[in-house]
C-alpha cells in the first residue's frame, strides 16, 4: 500500500481553480520532489494535504485511510508532519517549548509525552544550545532546523517540506539535506519535498513537475534531463 | 513615611480591583483578540453568585460555616461565569472570529440580554439553569466508558440533558422555597454583607488598613500567580500561547484549536466571575454593576500593551496609585505651598469621579504618543 495517495484532487481559492486533478503517490522510505515554477500551486498542494485548504473534490489517502474531511490537527495526529514555507515558528515561545509542541501529534499529546528525544540534537546540535531562547530570536536557518526538528518529534509517517532551503546560508542547507536523508534511512518515513535548489532536488528518488495546477511530468530524478530542469526550475 | 505608605496602600487597593477585573479581559482580549463587551456582565454574574452563595450559607444547615462563604463564592463565581462564557463562545463568538466589529456588536447585545436576565428572572431560576448547564456539560465526560458501548451516543446525551434539566428544576424549586428572596424577580440592587472577620480594619503604624481591601489584594495576588503559572508552566498554557500566536500552525502540529479556544475563553470569563466577588465586597450589586468596570478594564489592557500580562499588572497599579494621588488630593499634602491657581486645580480634581476623568485624560494623552501601550510587542518577532 502506498504511504500517500491522492486521487483527482481539486482545490479552489474562492472561484479560481488552483489544483486540477492531482494524482500523486509517495511510498514508505521514499523522497519525492515536487518541482515547478513560482505560482503553479506547489505550496497550495501541500496545504491541501495537511488540511489548511479544503479539497473540493478528490481523495487523500494516508496508508489507505481517507483524510480529506479531517481538520489539520487530526491529519497531524494521523501521521502527516508539515514544515511550511517561512517556518512558522511560534515567536514568543522558547525553542524548548516549540519543540515540545511537536509532541502534540503523538497519541495523548503533551499530556502524556514530555521528553524531547535527543535524536533531534544529533541531527541539529545547535538547537540544544538555544533551548531557553525565544523562537523568534533565531536566524532563518536556525528556525528552519527548529521547524523540521519540531515536526519530527511528532514521529510523522509522511513529512511535507515546503522550500526548506529558501533564503538559507549554504552550510545549513547541507545540514538540512543530510538530516532529511538520514531520517528517511533510519525511520523509513516518506518525504514530499517542494524545492528549487537543484542539488537537493537530485537527492530525491522521484519527481513530479507541476504547471498551472496540474502534474505535467513525472519520473526518476536520475532521469531528470537538462530540458526538464530548464522548464520547471526557476534557477 | 506614613503618607507614602497610606497612599501606596490605597493605590494598590484601587489597582488590585482594576487588575482582578482586567485579568480575565487580558486573556480574552489580550491573548485571543476578542472584544468581549459582555465581560462586565460576566463580572456581574460573579457578583450575583456571591450574593446567592451568601444566602445559601445563611440556611440553618450551613450556618456554622458562614464565615467561609467568601472562599466558596470565589469557586462558585468562577464556575458560573466560566460556564456562561463557554456557552457564549460556542454559540456566538466562535462564528465571528476575525470579525472584531461584529463581535463587538454581538457581545454588546449579549451584555444587554444578561442585564435584563437578572432583572426579570428570579435568581433561584438562574441558579437552576446554571446547575443544569454544569451537569449537562460534565455528565457525559464523567460517565463510564462501558455505557457508551451499550447505548448510542445520542441517547446518552439526551438522557444526560434530561437528568440535568430535572436537577436544575429541582434546585430552583427548593431554592425558591427555602429562600423566598431568591424566588422573586427584582431589579433592585442587592447587598452582599461581608462576614464578621472581614469587617473593620487592621492597625499598623497608625494607619488603618480595611480588611476587605486586604482580602481583595490577596484574591488578586492569588489570581495573578495562578494565571501566570497556568500560562507559563502548564501543558494547556503552552497550547494556549501557541494558538494565540499562530493559530494555523498550531493546528498543523496537532493541537485542537477549538478546544483551546473554549478553554481560554472559559478561563478568562471565570476570572471575570472572581472579579465579581471582589466587586460585591465593595458595594451593592445591581444589573448594571459590570458597566462601571468595563471601560476601566479595556483601558488597563490597552495601556499595558495588548497581549502582555505584565503590562496589565503594571498599568493597573499605575492607574490605582494615580487615582489615589489625584482623587484624595494628596498632591496638596505633599506640596502644601503650591501656587494658588495650581492648588485650586488640584482641589477641583480631588473627588473620586473627577480623578477618573483626569486619569482617563492622561491615558488618552499617553496613548497619543505610545499607541501600543507601555510594553509594545517589539523586535524581530513582530515580523515573524
Amino acid at each position: 500500500m502506498n504511504l500517500l495517495e491522492t486521487k483527482g484532487l481539486n482545490t479552489y481559492y474562492g472561484e479560481s481553480h488552483i489544483l486540477r486533478d492531482i494524482d500523486l503517490s509517495v511510498h514508505h522510505g521514499e523522497m519525492v520532489c515536487l518541482i515547478g515554477r513560482n505560482g503553479v500551486g506547489k505550496t497550495t498542494f501541500l496545504k491541501a494535504l495537511i488540511g489548511l485548504l479544503e479539497a473540493r473534490s478528490g481523495e487523500i489517502l494516508l496508508e489507505g485511510k481517507s483524510l480529506q474531511r479531517e481538520a489539520p490537527h487530526l491529519r497531524a495526529r494521523a501521521g502527516i508532519g508539515y514544515v511550511p514555507q517561512g517556518r512558522e515558528i511560534i515567536p514568543y515561545l522558547t525553542v524548548e517549548e516549540n519543540l515540545l509542541l511537536g509532541l502534540e501529534a503523538l497519541p495523548g499529546g503533551l499530556t502524556q509525552h514530555k521528553r524531547i528525544d535527543s535524536f533531534i540534537y544529533e541531527l541539529f546540535p545547535i538547537l540544544q544550545k538555544f533551548l531557553p531562547r525565544k523562537g523568534g530570536d533565531l536566524s532563518g536557518g536556525q528556525q528552519q532546523q527548529l521547524a523540521i526538528a519540531r515536526t519530527l518529534l511528532g514521529q510523522p509517517k509522511l513529512l511535507l517540506l515546503d522550500e526548506p532551503t529558501e533564503g538559507i546560508q549554504p552550510n545549513i542547507v547541507q545540514d538540512i539535506e543530510a538530516a532529511v536523508k538520514r531520517i528517511i534511512a533510519e525511520k523509513g518515513i516518506g518525504v514530499l519535498l517542494v524545492e528549487q535548489h537543484l542539488h537537493f532536488v537530485r537527492q530525491a528518488n522521484r519527481y513530479y513537475a507541476m504547471q498551472r495546477g496540474g502534474i505535467v511530468a513525472t519520473g526518476k530524478t536520475t532521469d531528470l534531463s537538462q530540458s526538464v530542469i530548464d522548464q520547471f526550475l526557476s534557477v | 513615611m506614613q503618607l507614602i505608605l497610606e497612599s501606596l496602600f490605597n493605590g494598590v487597593a484601587i489597582g488590585s480591583v482594576l487588575l482582578i477585573a482586567a485579568l480575565g479581559l487580558a486573556i480574552v482580549f489580550g491573548l485571543m483578540g476578542v472584544i468581549n463587551l459582555a465581560h462586565g456582565e460576566l463580572m456581574m454574574l460573579g457578583a450575583y453568585s456571591t450574593y446567592v452563595t451568601q444566602l445559601i450559607f445563611k440556611l440553618p444547615a450551613l450556618k456554622p460555616f458562614y464565615n467561609a462563604y467568601v472562599i466558596v463564592a470565589i469557586a462558585v463565581a468562577f464556575v458560573v461565569s466560566g460556564i456562561v462564557g463557554i456557552l457564549l463562545e460556542r454559540s456566538i463568538i466562535r462564528r465571528l472570529y476575525g470579525d472584531p466589529l461584529e463581535t463587538l456588536l454581538a457581545t454588546w447585545g449579549v451584555s444587554l440580554i444578561l442585564q435584563q436576565f437578572v432583572r426579570s428572572v428570579p435568581l433561584a431560576y438562574g441558579t437552576g439553569l446554571v446547575v443544569a448547564l454544569l451537569i449537562g456539560m460534565l455528565l457525559p465526560i464523567g460517565l463510564p466508558k462501558k455505557l457508551y458501548e451499550k447505548f448510542s451516543g445520542r441517547i446518552i446525551r439526551l438522557a444526560c440533558w434530561a437528568i440535568s434539566a430535572l436537577l436544575g428544576v429541582l434546585t430552583s424549586n427548593s431554592l425558591s422555597t427555602a429562600i423566598s428572596k431568591l424566588g422573586r424577580a427584582s431589579a433592585r440592587n442587592v447587598d452582599v454583607t461581608a462576614p464578621s472577620w472581614m469587617r473593620g480594619g487592621f492597625d499598623l503604624w497608625n494607619i488603618t488598613f480595611p480588611i476587605t481591601r486586604l482580602v481583595i489584594i490577596v484574591i488578586t495576588l492569588i489570581a495573578v500567580l495562578g494565571v501566570t503559572w497556568f500560562l507559563k508552566k502548564s501543558v494547556w498554557g503552552i497550547r494556549i500561547r501557541a494558538v494565540t500566536q499562530n493559530r494555523s500552525m498550531s493546528d498543523c502540529l496537532g493541537i485542537s484549536t477549538e478546544t483551546v479556544d473554549v478553554l481560554t475563553f472559559g478561563i478568562g470569563s471565570g476570572l471575570a466571575g472572581v472579579a465579581g466577588v471582589a466587586v460585591s465586597l465593595l458595594g451593592s450589586v445591581g444589573p448594571n454593576v459590570g458597566g462601571s468596570y468595563i471601560v476601566g478594564c479595556f483601558m488597563v489592557v490597552v495601556l499595558g500593551g495588548v497581549g502582555n500580562l505584565l503590562g496589565t499588572i503594571i498599568a493597573s497599579f499605575a492607574i490605582g496609585i494615580m487615582t489615589d494621588l489625584i482623587g484624595a488630593g494628596r498632591l496638596l499634602t505633599i506640596w502644601p505651598d503650591m501656587p494658588t491657581p495650581l492648588a485650586s486645580a488640584v482641589d477641583f480634581f480631588a473627588t473620586t469621579s473627577m480623578a477618573r476623568v483626569m486619569v482617563f485624560a492622561l491615558i488618552v494623552i499617553f496613548l497619543q504618543f505610545r499607541p501600543a501601550g507601555l510594553f509594545p510587542q517589539k523586535g524581530r518577532m513582530v515580523e515573524v
